[in-house]
């Protein structure tokens, strides 16, 4: 017997597949034997239950009973009387009044532009840009600006390096194509398609990796031979926002997830295989790396864990409590897709807490949970209802991206400015407290936003640079020096980026802020200095072209002052302030 | 020689010394003629070299064999210079060495995610939402390290590594991360050390306002990391990441083609020379990286033909090396992973995670070397009756001892929380006499 959902029905099939829901206890027993079959023999049967055939009856009534409650929960959300973006504020207006605080006040447009270029296109903005917009006298400027920049292709460019850094890392694992996955999401955010769409693509992706792009999270997920182990945990925790990498090998005791549920999930992956195709080169006359590929192939009935006990233990394709079909001729991955698009009990779908956590994270620093993707009961969201509905409107929606980020960017949260007075200084998450979003967060760049951003400051984005492929080739190769794989089924590495010394001598001593700092003809100092215009002006274009606002009076007289003492080689003073401009806390922070 | 006397160590203290190790270690001489005649200036400045197995090793191949058990595997145990203490067949040169290392084959940690189990055993804390813990080697930097006035470059050195945070302790106390090739990227051209101060000062003024303008920490970390940055790339104790070079002031030779061999070519051995000749000019702390020990699959050759014959001679020459120069009373090694392999072969001959019983090896550092602390029993699947069970905490308790940090020192969390060191963990007194 199993319960089936198709086409948002839920239907209940009897199937002749009895014989595999006895629940097994068997003990690990006898030498150390290789290969699948052998592994078997050792075991001994201990227990036989009828347990599961019970327990699935159970889950058929409880989920008759989601069912039901559906459309409540979908009326509640419509009947709470105030719009989504009234109820952000008022939401997060809770948190500053329960904790006896002020937020700080809104920033200026020279703060607030140069923060959404960032988050929203990856860079800071050019000096005309920021110059239109400090101009602008249309009181709705902001959300015009947010408008645009969603239509921008660096938008695009920007969230397909996120995605692609969150799915396959920052180095590139063996025989994964970085530019396929690339491809893939380069579409979908251009596309601006829904993101349940985008996920159930990855999940059930098949074949070859520039053809079908989506493969490659696959691919960079199964660096090892593991049973799917890291695929496993890799999309509970990037999809769904859940850690359960710890329930592989016990219950975790905080965790709601099971040691059971860790080897259900994984049963769905287990018709993944890899194929790494190689090809004669002709010059060479030997063998050498071709395409790779995800196939299907055969899997039926359920894998085998152990538990800490040293019982062997069986768990079958289920998620949720619905179970799928176990048998031959059911592609488990795309039943898989079909169940987490679907509510929770009386909750939304977790693809759609995660997508909201993960989007409020990016834009504050802070998301609802820390770590945003450890989700659950073990660690509850810092403002619960806003998660909640937040996400609700979010997968009612169609899970449009673009959509989420409006919402996110015009809260009044987002408007207020990085500087903390006395009355919100305790709301400092950087310290280990509960963010109130009483003002904005610093955030650290990242290597990629700072190398777009260095490219924008010395105009070399304007000189033409050969494509997108091109300029992907070259940030990617400059990105290598900071990142460290560390060669484990984890897949995972770190960056000495964050703020490091190697950060420190980069743009200290780079080509790259050799550049941005050069005379040549076309850069951006070249064309400063080639205009006429007093001191005061061309200091005030590089406080505007580096950190996007002007500088005030005392800050331009002791550039002046610093400027003297060059004395002809004035020159070298404006190299300089631009040097120091680049390399001040002011640039390298999203505030 | 009144300096010899400041350190408390003579000449022919030193002599000794070497004569012991020649005795012992007639392979290889570690120093050159020169070298044997200088002063031993720094040699009394405590120092700790982590060996980071990432991946997690499985000792059970390595240092606590199970030769009659059905996990035991392919590889035999033979003798070591530790009397009754037995270690794997492929590690002959440390076997030789092992009078001066030791052993804790009773440790039981409770992670087994590569992610957890690193943050874990680096920082003895299990990985906490709210706060965020410094690896040890951060904690050497900020306990040691600011109190050397005359060490130019990062007191905390992570070769090929890069995991390491320094938490609550701040930026400054985090890894400098370099490749086992020593080289520095990005290191000032001459036009640019010219004209560096010129433009700091410019820094200088431009930055001091977002500095105080109530935006936290952030900023002022930054400053002063880049205050790191600059002693970095101008100081001659750069002379330290390049085996090639030599600065006499500082003690550091070329160093000949036979040593770099007795390391081993390969990145391990490499970096572990690197971490010998920052030891030498004052780092506290240096960690060497080796991967690739995540073997699921294939364990048996795998280790045989690649990982364990570049463990081996990297041990055995650092150990050696650091005696003969007299330097290995005051360099605690420490040698782990982020935990141990299933006891159980898998159906791939691979192991998979295990955290409830595994090795650490410990070194140097003053420490009563030549044991094996605790065991398991003889499947190798748990701590063995009687057998006291240990935690990180408890190794770096130990190695705070050998270094001579308090080990009661309580830190302060950002949020104000008291930390203990090493989670309050207590020395093992097997090792510490």
């Amino acid at each position: 017997m199993t319960l089936k959902c198709a086409g948002g029905r839920w239907s209940i099939c009897f199937k002749t597949t009895v014989s595999w829901r006895l629940r097994i206890l068997v003990k690990q027993a006898g030498a150390s034997v290789m290969g699948f079959g052998a592994r078997i023999l050792r075991w001994s049967v201990a227990v036989f239950t009828v347990a599961a055939v019970t327990g699935a009856m159970l889950q058929v009534l409880a989920s008759a009973r989601l069912v039901a409650d559906e459309p409540v929960a979908a009326e509640q959300a419509a009947d709470s009387g105030v719009s989504l973006a009234e109820f952000i504020d008022q939401q997060i207006r809770q948190g500053w009044t329960d904790n006896e605080i002020e937020a700080s006040p809104q920033a200026a447009d020279e703060e607030w532009v140069r923060r959404v270029y960032l988050d929203l296109v990856g860079r800071i903005p050019t000096l005309a840009e920021t110059k239109a917009f400090l101009e602008d006298k249309n009181p709705r400027k902001r959300s015009l600006l947010v408008d645009t920049l969603l239509e921008n292709e660096d938008y695009v460019r920007h969230f397909t390096t996120i995605w692609t850094n969150n799915s396959i890392g920052r180095a590139t694992p063996q025989r994964v194509s970085r530019s396929g996955m690339e491809k893939f999401y380069r579409e979908a955010f251009a596309k601006n398609r829904p993101w349940d769409e985008i996920v159930v693509d990855i999940v059930t992706a098949s074949g070859h990796f520039e053809e079908n792009g989506a493969v490659n999270y696959i691919l960079a997920q199964m660096q090892m031979p593991d049973e799917g182990v890291q695929l496993t945990a890799m999309t509970t925790r990037l999809f769904l926002g859940l850690q359960v990498q710890c329930t592989q090998c016990h219950n975790h005791p905080f965790n709601k997830w099971q040691q059971d549920q860790f080897w259900e999930f994984n049963s769905f992956f287990r018709q993944v295989r890899k194929e790494e195709h190689r090809k004669l080169d002709p010059q060479s006359g030997r063998m050498v790396d071709d395409y790779s590929e995800v196939v299907w192939q055969e899997f039926t009935g359920p894998v085998y864990f152990e538990k800490r006990s040293g019982m062997m233990q069986v768990a079958f394709p289920k998620f949720q409590g619905h179970e799928v079909d176990p048998g031959p001729g059911v592609d488990r991955r795309v039943e898989l897709a079909k169940l987490i698009t679907e509510p929770a009990e009386n909750e939304p779908p977790q693809i759609a807490q995660a997508m909201v956590n993960r989007m409020w994270s990016h834009f504050f620093g802070y998301g609802f949970t820390r770590p945003v993707d450890d989700m659950g009961p073990h660690n509850p969201p810092s403002h619960p209802e806003l998660l909640a509905r937040l996400s609700r409107e979010f997968a009612a929606a169609d899970y449009d991206i673009k959509q989420l980020i409006r919402w996110i960017v015009s809260s009044e949260a987002y408007q207020l400015t990085s500087q903390y007075g006395e009355k919100n200084k305790i709301d400092d998450p950087a310290a280990g407290e509960m963010p109130l979003f009483s003002h904005m967060y610093l955030k650290s760049m990242q290597a990629e936003q700072l190398y777009d951003s260095l490219i924008v400051a010395s105009n070399a984005h304007q000189s033409g640079n050969g494509g997108w492929s091109a300029q992907e080739d070259q940030r990617r190769r400059w990105m290598q020096q900071f990142v460290v794989a560390f060669d484990n089924d984890e897949n995972d590495e770190s960056t000495t980026f964050n703020g490091t010394i190697p950060q420190a001598l980069m743009m200290m001593n780079s080509e790259l802020i050799e550049k941005a700092c050069s005379v040549e003809r076309g850069s951006f100092l070249f064309e400063e200095m080639s205009k006429p215009g007093a001191d005061t002006q061309k200091i005030t274009d590089l406080y505007l072209a580096a950190l996007s606002r002007k500088p005030t009076k005392p800050e331009i007289s002791k550039m002046q002052k610093a400027l003297a003492k060059y004395g002809p080689a004035k020159l070298n003073g404006y190299q300089d302030m631009f040097w120091a401009l680049l390399n001040s806390n002011e640039f390298v922070f999203i505030h | 020689m009144a300096l010899w006397n400041n350190y408390g160590m003579n000449r022919r203290h030193f002599m000794q010394h070497m004569a012991t190790a020649a005795a012992t270690i007639p392979a290889m001489n570690f120093l050159s003629h020169v070298q044997a005649n200088a002063d031993v200036l720094k040699s009394s400045q405590k120092s700790c070299i982590l060996m980071w197995m990432g991946g997690g090793p499985p000792t059970i191949d390595i240092w606590d064999l199970k030769p009659e058990s059905k996990n035991g595997g392919e590889f035999k145990p033979i003798d070591t210079a530790a009397p009754g203490v037995q270690i794997s067949e492929h590690m002959p040169e440390t076997a030789k060495v092992f009078g001066d290392l030791s052993l804790v084959r009773s440790m039981s940690t409770r992670e087994a995610d590569h992610g957890r189990g690193r943050y874990y055993m680096q920082t003895s804390y299990v990985p906490n939402p709210t706060v965020v813990h410094p690896t040890f080697g951060s904690v050497v930097s900020y306990e040691i390290g600011r109190n050397r006035k005359a060490l130019e470059i990062p007191a905390f050195v992570s070769v090929d590594g890069g995991a390491g945070q320094a938490g609550f302790l701040g930026m400054t106390h985090a890894p400098f991360v370099v490749d086992n090739t020593g080289r520095i990227r990005n290191e000032p051209s001459e036009e640019g050390k010219q004209r560096l101060g010129a433009r700091l000062t410019m820094l200088e003024e431009i930055e001091s306002g977002f500095m105080n303008s109530r935006r936290g920490e952030l900023p002022k970390a930054h400053k002063d990391v880049y205050r790191n940055a600059v002693n970095l790339m101008t100081s001659n104790q750069m002379a330290a990441f390049d085996v090639a070079k030599a600065d006499p002031t500082l003690g550091l030779e070329a160093e000949s083609d036979a040593v770099r061999d007795a390391y081993g070519r390969n990145g391990f051995g490499q970096g572990l020379l690197m971490a010998r000749r920052l030891v030498q000019v004052g780092v506290p702390f240096v960690e060497v990286n080796m991967g690739g020990w995540d073997l699921h699959a294939g364990v048996f050759d795998t280790l045989k033909n690649q990982r364990l014959p570049q463990l081996d001679k990297g041990i055995a020459a650092i150990t050696a090396d650091l005696k003969q120069r007299g330097m290995l009373d005051n360099t605690v090694l420490v040698w782990m992973g982020e935990f141990g392999r299933t006891p159980r072969i898998n159906q791939d001959v691979g192991r998979d995670h295990w955290a409830a019983s595994w090795s650490v090896m410990l070194g140097g550092g003053g420490l009563k070397n030549g044991q094996a602390v605790g065991a398991t029993d003889k499947d190798g699947l748990q701590i063995a009756d009687g057998s006291k069970a240990y935690l990180p905490g408890d190794i770096w308790a130990t190695v705070a001892h050998a270094m001579g940090i308090p080990v009661n020192t309580v830190h302060t969390s950002k949020r104000g929380r008291p930390m203990k060191l090493a989670n309050g963990g207590t020395p093992i007194q097997e090792l510490i006499g």
